[in-house]
Formats: structure tokens, sequence, C-alpha cells
């Protein structure tokens, strides 16, 4: 089982006090899929990203990540397992450039030592000159490179976005989470977005979890969908199989509008 | 040559020209003994100040103990060199490694106290540090340690502030640095991106205790005598505002804070009813209309012809560092 899928979720749950946030959360996804995540205001969708970030601790259940279980591992080291995410709100370090904000995140990947950092010998001028290289190459790709020496506050709300997107590329994972990545933006925005992820999954290998609201974006790139509500999942397929099933409905639309 | 090495020569070689011209004041008298000692001071300061930015400025953790470790470094130094009459460098990396050690230890369970809470326990820390040498009569108590030799001059001081502004400026500018940078930032941001959080606050935390401790041995062996009263939590709060009025988060900002707070309370001192006032207001002026300090996250080396200038200089591209 733990070897077959990249990422699975095993009887998971999160209890805030009394209040059951995600319970019995189910899921697993391969490697080279792309998931979305759906469902209704509050009902757990960002809760079970911050489960699998390890933000939160889940109170019972396993989740695993290429066959090694993240229970337990803090935020950081899921990253540095392979495992990168976006914020709803977003989350930049704002007062920095755009360039030194895709930068941080190659952090993990830095080998040079305190010691050839201080005195700048080894390998610091040439991993610094590389990450410098690669980080631009990343801004190009998210067309920020016009913007990489401007501080990361003064970007309009769809650059941002985009920017946030890139820094969590640049920390090389497997597994990208994208929480409401087009939240905020206008269609144009959102379609061009669209062809974005589709086009860094292929280039770069990725899989990728998204959770989104913009039907248009989920239905029009997700491979295959779950559906939240009040923290149980209760619907799982093709964009196609979801948009017929009778408890999405009921549950977005209200049970009216199914008789 | 790299580029960024050949702007640190150009760097240290514009520092050398200013050790000789004041150095050669100094030999000349034509600076007194009097200023003498305020540049003596001034340099220290600096060694405070950047070692306290990176903390403060950098890390954005808001320490209130610098005394504290300034005077783990000087008691320690002393006590290497009147006791054991070991050198002056190696008493000031004694006194760099304890107060290092100290920094690690306090560091470790107080950062993870976040901005008020984490300023009133550093101030209590560093408190602490300085009623427990008080009781200490090996080094002399309440009453100082005396019959410290003086072993500093403008030479020591000049050269260990810019091996201080090597390391720091070297850190700042490192993936390491970038991390400590990140948590100010964004800390939960930094933490996804795959920085450990709690080893970088710490990391800065020892760094910059360890050059306290540097100062404090300078410091020590500068006057003839310390006592626990020269380390203060007044005196921490006077390297904080060095901080603050020079930018937290600029390099060049310490420094000037460092020199523009040690000059105004030097220069003034012939005034010392009408010193407190006008520190005070320059203060208040300073928040209001400059909230982000002299430099803000700027660099003096970032500021247009003197960029240009060591950009033709080392031949470099025109990039922002």
């Amino acid at each position: 089982m733990a070897d077959k899928h990249l990422l699975e979720t095993v009887d998971v749950s999160e209890v805030f006090g009394g209040l059951k946030a995600v319970s019995d959360f189910n899921i697993y996804i391969d490697k080279g899929e792309l998931i979305g995540l759906i469902g209704p205001n509050g009902a757990g969708k960002t809760t079970a990203f911050n489960l699998i970030t390890g933000v939160y601790k889940p109170t019972t259940g396993e989740i695993n990540f290429d066959g090694k279980s993240l229970v337990g591992l803090k935020p950081y080291e899921i990253t540095q397992r392979g495992i990168a995410r976006t914020f709803q709100n977003i989350r930049l370090f704002s007062e920095l450039s755009v360039l030194d904000n895709v930068k941080i995140a190659y952090h993990c990947h830095v080998k040079y030592g305190l010691i050839e950092t201080v005195l700048r010998m080894g390998r610091y001028f040439g991993e610094e000159k590389s990450i410098e290289d690669e980080a631009l190459n990343l801004l190009k790709i998210f067309k920020l490179d016009d913007h990489a020496y401007e501080v990361a506050k003064n970007l309009p709300y769809g650059a941002q976005r985009r920017l946030e997107i890139a820094r969590a590329l640049a920390a090389k994972p497997k597994l990208l989470l994208l929480d409401e990545p087009a939240a905020g933006m206008n269609p144009q925005e959102t379609q061009e977005l669209m062809e974005m992820i589709r086009w860094i999954r292929e280039q770069f290998g990725l899989t990728v979890l998204l959770i989104e609201h913009d039907m248009s974006l989920v239905m029009g790139i997700c491979e295959r969908i779950y559906v939240l509500e009040y923290g149980i999942i209760i619907a799982d397929g093709t964009p196609s199989d979801i948009q017929k099933n009778p408890e999405v409905i009921r549950a977005y639309l209200g049970a009216e509008a199914i008789n | 040559m790299n580029s960024a090495r050949k702007k640190d020569l150009v760097m240290l070689v514009f520092a050398l020209i200013l050790y000789g011209v004041l150095q050669t004041m100094i030999s000349a008298k034509i600076i007194g003994s009097f200023w003498e000692l305020n540049i003596i001071l001034i340099c220290v300061n600096i060694i405070l100040s950047v070692s306290l930015n990176l903390i403060n400025g950098y890390t954005g953790q808001f320490s209130l103990g610098h005394a504290g470790f300034m005077a783990v470094g000087a008691y320690v130094g002393v006590v290497a060199t009147v006791k054991f009459g070991l050198p002056l460098i190696v008493a000031l990396i004694l006194g760099a490694i304890a107060a290092g050690i100290l920094g690690f230890l306090i560091g470790l369970p107080t950062l993870r106290l976040r901005g008020d809470y984490l300023a009133i326990a550093t101030l209590g820390l560093g408190e602490i540090i300085r009623i427990v040498i008080m009781n200490i009569d090996y080094v002399g108590g309440a009453a100082g340690f005396k019959g410290i030799p003086h072993l500093t001059n403008f030479t020591w001081v000049f050269f260990v502030m810019l091996m201080t502004l090597f390391f720091i400026k070297n850190f700042v500018n490192s993936s390491h640095g970038r991390a400590c940078i990140a948590i100010r930032e964004n800390e939960i941001a930094a933490e996804a991106m795959g920085v450990n959080t709690t080893k970088y606050k710490v990391m800065a935390f020892t760094i910059g205790a360890a050059f306290a401790g540097v100062a404090g041995g300078l410091f020590a062996h500068q006057f003839y005598l310390i006592s626990p009263t020269s380390f203060t939590f007044l005196s921490s709060f006077n390297y904080l505002i060095m901080v603050v009025m020079g930018g937290m988060g600029s390099i060049t900002g310490s420094i000037a804070g460092a020199f523009v707070v040690t000059f105004i309370s030097a220069a003034l001192a012939s005034f010392p009813e009408a010193r407190m006032i006008i520190y005070a207001l320059a203060l208040i002026l300073m928040m209001f209309y400059r909230p982000q300090g002299l430099f803000g996250y700027m660099e003096l080396t970032n500021v247009g012809p003197i960029k240009k200038f060591l950009n033709k200089v080392s031949g470099a591209k025109e990039v922002s560092t």
C-alpha cells in the first residue's frame, strides 16, 4: 500500500476542543496526478493541508508520503521531504525583493556550511551563483523577471499569487499543495494560471493537490476531485462524476435543488 | 577574481585608509585623549550594535539582554588576563566562547517566546547574569574587578570591529542569513520553505551573544576597573537605541547608530543637565520623521553613486546584492 501511492492519509482526524474539524480523512494521490480538494467554506480543506504539512499534528490516523510516515514531523522537515505549499492568505516575505523571496526557498538544498559562509570560501560562491541563476529562471517562467528587484509587497495581487507558487517550486518539491491559487483573480488571470499549473506539472514532473473554489479551474484541470463537507469526504471521482453526484449538489445547493 | 571579493577588497582599502588617518591623528595628538577614548568606545559600540542587530533586526527576535552577554565576555576576559596571565587575543576568544555558550543555553528555552514576552525574558536573564556576577567574590563582587591591565588600544578595537563587520556581513548575505531574515518576515512561511526556525533563531542569538562577549573583553581592558554596574539593562537599552536609530536590518545603520549615539553623549558631556533632554528629543524626532531608522533596510554599499563606483571598480554587472 504505502509504496504504491505518493501520498496517502489513513483515517486522519483532527479535533479542536469539542470540534471535529476533519474526521476519517482518507485520500491517496499517485505520482504525477493533479487532484482537487473542494467543499463549502469551513469544510476543513485548509485544515487538511495543515495536517499534511505538519502545521497541525493529527489527533488520530497516519499520513504516509513516499513510503514514510509524516506524523510528528515539523513543517520544515516535511518540506525537506518534498512537500511545498502556498497559502490561502498570501504569506510572502513582503519586505524583501521578489528574487530574495525565491532564493530563501532554496535553503534546504544549500550545502555550504557556516565556516564557508563567513570566510567566503569553498562552495559559497558557486552555490550562490547557481541559486541566483535558478531563481531568475523560475521568475522568468512565472513572468516575474521584470520585477525581480522590486519589493514583494508592491507587486499586484495576481503577481503575488504567482510569486508564491514560484517560491514553493524553488524548494524543489515532489508534491505541490496549492491553497486557493486563483482566489481574487479575474477570469483572464485564472485561465492563465490554469495553463501555468498544467505546464509546471509537466515541466517539473510534479504531483499537485489544490484547494479551489473556482469551479471552472477545478473542473478544467483536475483529474480527480475529493469533496469535503463538515470534515468528512462525501464524494470522490472524476470531474464529470462529481458534477452529477447528488451528495455534492446537496452540499453546495441544498437538498431542494435535487428534487 | 570574483566581483564580490573585489568589493570586499575595496571596502578593506577604505577601512585601512580610515584607520591610517585616525591612527596618525591620535599619534600626532591632533585627537586628544578624550576623543581617542570616544573613538574606541564607538568601535566597541559598533560591535555591540551590529551583533544585536543580527538578533533584533535581521532575525526579528526582540532581545534586551545584550549587556549581560557583554558582562560575561568582560569578566571571563579579565579573569583570563589577570588571574591566568593569558594574552588579550586568547582572553577575547574565551570571552566570546563563554558568552556564546551562555547565549545558546539561554536562547534554547527563551526563543520559544515571541515579541514582548521574549523581550521581558531576555531583560530578566540579562539582570540575572549581572546579579550572579555581583555575588561572585572571586571577580570582586559588587565592588568590581580592579587592576585590569590596559591592553586595548585603537588598533585592537578597530581591527576586531572590522572582523566582526566582515563576519556578520557575510553571514547575512548567505543562505543562513536569508533564513534568519525569512523568520523576521514571516515565521510560518519560513518554516513552510524548509527553514528550521528554532535552529536559526538560536544560531543568531548565539552569534550575537558571542560578539557581545568580544566587545565586553575589549571594553574591560580599556578601563582599569569594571563593575557589575557597567552592565545594567540601561546599557542594553542603549545598544537597542543604536540599532533602532540606525535601522533594524542594516549593518551600515548599526554603524551609524553606534556612531551617532556615542558621539552625541560625548559631545554633550560638558552639558550634563541638557544632555539627556537633547538625547531624548533627538530620539522622539527620529521616531516621528524616520521610524525605520537612518538607513532602514538599506546598506551604504547599495546607495546609487557608491554602488556604481563599487561595481565599476570590481567589474560587476548591474545587480543588487
